[in-house]
């Protein structure tokens, strides 16, 4: 039996004040453009979020239990959606009801901090395991780190906190010669599972889908089939892992894209030796097939697959180190506001604006980035973070 | 007596002190009696002031340039022929349009046109379209508004030219050929100043060409007139020395900005550019932070080196007590002046350097760099060579720490500067015209 393990990202950042400047700081504490994060949330609600969660429910009701998929649905994102279109919520409390899908751990605040304070990385994590129990009576059973970030560290820190199952990504030079359509485990773990993302068939779908210079144009659902059915024999298990926006935001309604997905269960379930299943429910079926040893961090972002979209460069080294600073006195602080504010600044996207690296070619960076230039989007983040600094030496709680 | 000015800015639309140094220059002179028509590049469409006619470039219809009877200076009315039959402005200009076919369609002409095809589009009355911007166009309007400043030449009645920088230039010295008129050449800056040993070629032909072409220049220093006659060859005798004034008018009372931090602060504004020496500024901060705590440096303005400057900040790890402001204009720059402790201007090569006098009127101490015009006025203030940064940040230290010495140099250099106004540079101004006007024969 092979089978197909569907994983969506949902996350939308708190987007800051493109206008806040030196003389706001000491003075000004609303640091989030609160008029964009709405329209925002609000776009893509009706564009992606909404539409999707319905197709999803009748594929789920469909295929009666046939059909599963799973979701890690970062704290920002919810926050929002709890704020700004409510019924995004009702409609994911919709599919946890099918029982069909599964809710991963993430930190709440879709942060670095693994890389900066283990302490601060284990209080998201529960934050946010709180709120999918909260919102989705659900306990979560697998992580997934931010952006998929991951080494052998992190996988020990993670069997270490109790998780049966980790998601990361298949980067061709942690695999080697390695399919990443099986299960494995990660270095010196010995409980943790670990599913690799098949970025090759998830590529597929979440960035070549709609590119008519691409030679597979235009992606059909049996064609997409017939290549998952080609894995029958060589590999158990076909991880396909990406951003939910993929559906209806990165590829719009007339792309055919809710075409594809509402014919793609069927199509794959043709075949009667595969299934879907949720991260979880590998164990049941699959053992480790190997341990992987990834000594450096991975991710699944650009070609490089590694941390270099959100820091590497002085001004994301310089903003990283800096707000990780601020977390005694934040913490100290015992305001819940202040504190919940410099979590929202750990969001790993304020770091990925700041991204030099193919700045020159209007690429991903630059479609996701709402500054005009890394530049920018460095000197906001360092003004506010340079307020939030202020408030907290003076000892008084922000009257934002 | 009135004045022909070609300028490229003009307040509201300036990018720095050329602009402003403008506004003043023609302010001084109307309060002497002199009339002067500025022609700028474009006006977008605005008003620009009640009391100064001020014309741009995009209005005016260009008369027929073929007419050669129209020459009236000998010299150079050959290589004005030449360069109308080869017009290599069409090769860089990207866009031509006269007010028929402006919404109709736009002609090409990075593509050679035919004769006929352009004896057709350069006819009489077609307009010219001008950014006015420093963009990758620049050398492109600069001939466009060589051309206008013909027709202006030819149509318009007056005593004098006054050209201001390089970009006015050839504009200034064909306006002088077909009007007769002589030509007064204004250096605000150089190539020099502004690249140093790696100087455009071709911008620096054009400033050498204009100066010797101009019946007299005045230079904003003595420091800028030594750069006139060692790098571009010209006879000081031909030049004039008016250094620039300040306009004292402000809106904000220091007492009145409130500070929402305790640290002072420590202020560059200007151009981020190679001429304006940030680069001293940001490490001269980086050593005075190593030992002080109290203290907040603020880089105001933008320009071609700030995303290096950016960078070097954060790699530096300073980003908690240094900061950049973006390109600031009216109240703001008011507002950042009044909100300072000390003003810093490093610069490498400075004509004049308006900022130090800004800095002054809002009783904020000044270290200027020994490369400026500004240094020639403002004996009191602490001059020091932009390249030494280890001074440069002991002085800095000293400054913000002692409120005496602060007082002092305030106290000092604005007794120096109470009698600059542009009156006083518009009558020096005015006084050159006399004596070119009795001497200049046709």
């Amino acid at each position: 039996m092979v089978s197909v393990c569907f994983y969506f990202q949902v996350h939308q950042p708190y987007r800051l004040r493109k206008d806040y400047s030196f003389f706001d700081i000491g003075l000004n504490h609303f640091y989030e453009d609160e008029e964009a994060n709405r329209e925002i949330c609000n776009k893509v609600s009706q564009k992606c979020y909404l539409p999707t969660n319905n197709l999803m429910l009748e594929l789920i009701n469909r295929f009666k239990g046939k059909f599963k998929v799973s979701y890690s649905i970062s704290g920002l994102a919810l926050d929002q959606f709890e704020k700004f279109n409510p019924e995004v919520i009702q409609s994911f409390q919709q599919l946890a009801k099918t029982g069909n899908v599964e809710f991963i751990n993430e930190t709440y605040y879709h942060s670095l901090s693994f890389l900066y304070s283990r302490a601060e990385f284990k209080r998201q994590v529960s934050l946010h395991k709180k709120k999918i129990k909260e919102l989705f009576g659900y306990n979560p059973k697998t992580f997934r780190n931010t952006e998929l970030i991951y080494n052998n560290e992190l996988g020990k820190f993670i069997e270490g906190m109790g998780f049966s199952t980790l998601l990361s990504e298949g980067a061709d030079h942690i695999l080697g010669w390695r399919s990443p359509n099986f299960l494995y485990q990660p270095k010196d773990c010995y409980k943790l599972n670990l599913m690799l993302k098949n970025y090759k068939l998830s590529d597929d779908i979440a960035f070549r889908f709609s590119n008519r210079g691409w030679e597979e144009y235009p992606l059909t659902a049996d064609k997409y089939a017939r290549w998952i059915h080609n894995i029958s024999g060589n590999g158990e298990l076909v991880n396909l892992f990406m951003d939910y926006e993929t559906f209806g935001e990165h590829h719009w309604q007339d792309t055919g894209i809710f075409d594809f997905m509402r014919a793609l269960p069927g199509e794959i379930l043709k075949h009667s030796d595969f299934q879907f299943i949720t991260p979880c429910e590998a164990r049941k079926y699959y053992t480790p097939v190997a341990r992987i040893n990834v000594p450096y961090y991975i991710s699944w972002a650009d070609l490089e697959r590694d941390l270099t979209a959100w820091i590497g460069n002085p001004m994301q080294d310089s903003a990283t180190e800096m707000a990780y600073a601020l977390e005694k006195k934040v913490l100290a602080s015992r305001n819940p506001d202040l504190i919940s504010v410099w979590r929202r600044l750990l969001a790993s996207d304020h770091f990925y604006y700041m991204c030099t690296k193919w700045f020159s070619d209007g690429d991903v960076h630059k479609y996701f980035n709402p500054f005009n230039s890394p530049y920018d989007a460095y000197l906001v983040y360092m003004n506010v973070l340079n307020d939030l600094k202020i408030s907290l030496d003076r000892n008084a709680p922000s009257k934002g | 007596m009135k004045i022909l000015m070609l300028g490229w800015e003009f307040p509201p639309f300036i990018s720095g002190g050329l602009g402003n140094a403008c506004y003043g220059i023609t302010t001084g002179l109307i309060k002497n009696g002199v009339q002067v028509l500025f022609v700028i590049p474009t006006r977008r469409g605005q008003q620009i002031s009640q009391d100064i006619q001020v014309y741009g470039a995009d209005e005016i219809p260009l008369l027929n340039p073929r007419v050669k009877t129209t020459f009236r200076r000998k010299g150079d009315a050959k290589r004005t022929l030449e360069w109308l039959e080869y017009s290599p402005e069409l090769e860089i200009s990207p866009y031509y349009t006269s007010p028929e076919l402006m919404h109709s369609h736009q002609i090409d002409l990075t593509v050679p046109l035919s004769k006929t095809a352009r004896n057709k589009y350069l006819a009489e009355g077609a307009l010219l379209e001008f950014t006015g911007n420093y963009g990758k166009n620049l050398l492109s309007e600069v001939r466009k508004f060589e051309l206008v400043a013909q027709s202006i030449g030819l149509l318009e009645k007056f005593d004098l030219i006054h050209a201001h920088d390089w970009f006015t230039y050839p504009a200034g010295v064909r306006a002088r050929q077909v009007s007769g008129k002589p030509l007064i050449v204004h250096v605000h800056a150089t190539e020099f100043d502004r690249s140093g040993e790696n100087m455009n070629r071709e911008v620096y032909n054009i400033e050498k060409y204009g100066m010797e072409q101009a019946d007299k220049i005045i230079a904003v220093s003595f420091y800028t007139r030594n750069i006139i006659t060692k790098y571009y060859g010209i006879d000081p005798a031909k030049i004039e020395v008016v250094h620039n004034a300040v306009n004292k008018d402000r809106q904000l009372e220091r007492y009145s900005i409130k500070k929402n931090f305790d640290e002072k602060i420590v202020l560059f504004l200007g151009r981020v550019t190679m001429q304006k020496g940030p680069e001293y500024f940001l490490e001269a901060a980086n050593i005075v932070l190593k030992k002080m705590d109290n203290v907040r440096f603020v880089m105001a303005g933008s320009g071609d080196m700030l995303p290096r400057m950016i960078v070097r900040m954060a790699q530096l790890r300073i980003a908690d007590k240094f900061h950049f402001t973006g390109f600031l204009r009216g109240i703001q720059v008011e507002k950042m002046y009044a909100l300072s402790d000390l003003y810093v201007m490093p610069s490498v090569s400075e004509p004049f350097g308006l900022t130090p006098f800004e800095a002054l009127l809002y009783d904020v101490p000044i270290i200027i760099s020994r490369q400026s015009g500004a240094a020639e006025l403002l004996k009191n203030a602490i001059k020091l060579d932009f390249w030494d940064v280890d001074k440069l940040a002991a002085t800095i230290s000293n400054i913000i720490q002692s409120k005496e010495m602060a007082n002092d140099i305030v106290e000092r250099c604005q007794e120096e500067i109470k009698d600059i106004g542009w009156y006083n540079a518009g009558r020096r101004i005015k006084d050159i015209y006399q004596k070119l006007l009795k001497t200049d024969k046709v």
